[in-house]
């Protein structure tokens, strides 16, 4: 059984109205950002089920765009984040979608555009009590929380990526704690996480880069 | 050091001669894997922010973000002063924070989620008034919050504190039964009567369900943080007067999550039955434009 703290009987500490519509959906715009493998241009959000009815009123609108815009659950900015946004010259929108029924409840596709060009679609699933989860990248299924210090690395399906993922991290003394590889089919676009009880350095980054079979490599600091 | 139930716990209160309060501090030091002080500070942080959620319903009301409700914590306060209040000041009082974070966390506030954020008011609403009625220092408050953690922890445990998934007896009927106990630690009880507390406190809030207009954490939620705070003071008045309680905490947890899963699923968040669907409260959803139900 997992560890229940005392903190999250008396909290979290939140920007309300709601731990799943509100703070959850903050934390699925917060780890879309911290994916995203170049700066934000625009975002296009999808909503499904409970999300899709009740998003203005629970404030999940602004929830998702301010973790976007990198806030975490308590940041009073989270109200005024469509106004940061434009600010920061990010284009949003929200879209919706009472078509799609076979969906967790509370979900959202988000659509990034990078400055760079790049694009990335993630979904996430609000869970209740504050905590979500990406459930998917780019259609590809994955289970992503942002509880460990962690690096996604987007790859081809290839033998010996893995082990050149592998020596990088031990040439740069990183102890993996979990590692798991997300793909769609056998030799096409794959996602590996990797999980750390350490913050992974950013040195690591170009080393894992310079195989040819990978296309990118974010790090993301633990939640 | 860990208890999974009620008995556990007061036989650990008892083998170590220390409060439930005290009992949680260090489970979580030893199960969390921290110290003292970083538990301690993390719990400061709460309860200031419970405090400045409470009070600035009072000082600064707005209007949520459904737009169902707002303003009432400070029509309470200022009745309650005028001297003419149906149940005194305290229990006035503790109707007005409880009520005031609750509108605080429907105008997009910061607030604690305790256990939930739909039930947010009902442990402050608690607190603060017997920390300004009696003097309680911040200290004693602060420790009174892990006795809450503590009684809303077994809930997360042994039973749920959501409301879809047991009602609002759920998250109301846990987050009084925390008031409960926490309010008996403060005011002297033994660890023993502060689980009869919040067992007594269960007893009365069986069945609750959870019927939000709109699916909005606003009405009747609001109301029902009021009642459960009354319903907390009451149960902490009845068992340090002496009254014990037929059916102990654990028994009334098994209970409670039993009645909860009885409940039909209009009744367990989805706004499909209850106050969601009368009519008043449909023509409150179109005016307000939210596109809900």
């Amino acid at each position: 059984m997992a560890f229940y703290s005392v903190f999250d009987v008396i909290g979290p500490n939140m920007i309300g109205p709601s731990s799943s519509h509100t703070a959850g959906a903050n934390v699925i715009g917060y780890l879309a950002h911290q994916l995203a493998p170049d700066v934000i241009a625009k975002v296009t959000f999808k909503l499904y089920g409970s999300f899709a009815k009740t998003y203005h009123g629970h404030g999940t609108d602004r929830a998702l765009l301010g973790g976007i815009l990198g806030y975490r659950s308590d940041d009073e900015r989270i109200v005024e984040s469509f106004r940061l946004a434009k600010e920061a010259g990010i284009e949003f929108s929200f879209v919706p979608d009472f078509s799609e029924t076979e969906v967790h409840p509370n979900t959202a596709d988000i659509l990034m555009e990078c400055k760079n060009g790049k694009t990335m679609t993630v979904r996430g699933e609000s869970l209740g009590g504050g905590r979500a989860r990406i459930c998917r990248i780019d259609g590809v299924e994955v289970d992503f929380t942002g509880e460990y210090h962690a690096m996604l690395v987007i790859q081809n399906d290839r033998p010996g990526v893995i082990a050149h993922i592998t020596h990088c991290l031990s040439e740069s003394k990183v102890n993996i704690a979990f590692m798991r590889l997300f793909r769609e089919e056998k030799g096409n676009i794959a996602y590996t996480f990797v999980e750390s009880d350490d913050l992974i350095p950013e040195e690591v980054v170009p080393a894992v880069k310079l195989n040819r079979n990978v296309h990118d490599v974010v790090i993301i600091p633990a939640i | 050091m860990n208890f999974r139930n009620a008995k556990e716990l007061l036989e650990l209160c008892a083998s170590a001669g220390c409060s439930i309060s005290e009992t949680m501090i260090r489970r979580e030091i030893s199960e969390g894997e921290t110290d003292r002080e970083t538990v301690l500070a993390r719990m400061d942080r709460a309860l200031s922010i419970m405090k400045q959620s409470a009070n600035s319903a009072i000082s600064d009301p707005k209007r949520s973000m459904g737009g169902l409700i707002g303003g009432e914590a400070k029509k309470i306060m200022e009745h309650a002063a005028a001297g003419k209040s149906a149940c005194g000041t305290l229990m006035a009082k503790a109707a007005a924070y409880a009520m005031g974070v609750l509108e605080v966390n429907a105008g997009m506030g910061l607030i604690v989620a305790a256990p939930t954020a739909g039930s947010s008011g009902v442990v402050p609403g608690v607190l603060l008034v017997l920390q300004e009625e009696y003097g309680f220092s911040d200290e004693e408050l602060r420790n009174a919050l892990f006795n809450a953690g503590a009684v809303g922890y077994l809930a997360m445990r042994n039973a749920t504190v959501a409301g879809a998934v047991g009602g609002c007896q759920a998250e109301v009927g846990i987050a009084s039964a925390m008031a409960a106990s926490a309010a008996v630690e403060l005011l002297g009880g033994t660890p023993a009567q502060c689980l009869s507390a919040a067992s007594m406190v269960l007893m009365n809030m069986l069945g609750l369900v959870c019927d939000p207009v709109g699916g909005l954490v606003e009405y009747p939620c609001q109301n029902r943080n009021a009642a459960g705070a009354a319903n907390a003071l009451v149960a902490a008045e009845v068992t340090l007067s002496g009254v014990s309680q037929l059916i102990p905490f654990d028994e009334m947890l098994d209970i409670l999550y039993a009645v909860g899963k009885r409940i039909p699923a209009e009744l367990r968040e989805t706004a499909l039955g209850g106050c969601a669907l009368s009519e008043s409260a449909c023509g409150a959803c179109r005016a307000c434009g939210d596109g809900v139900l």
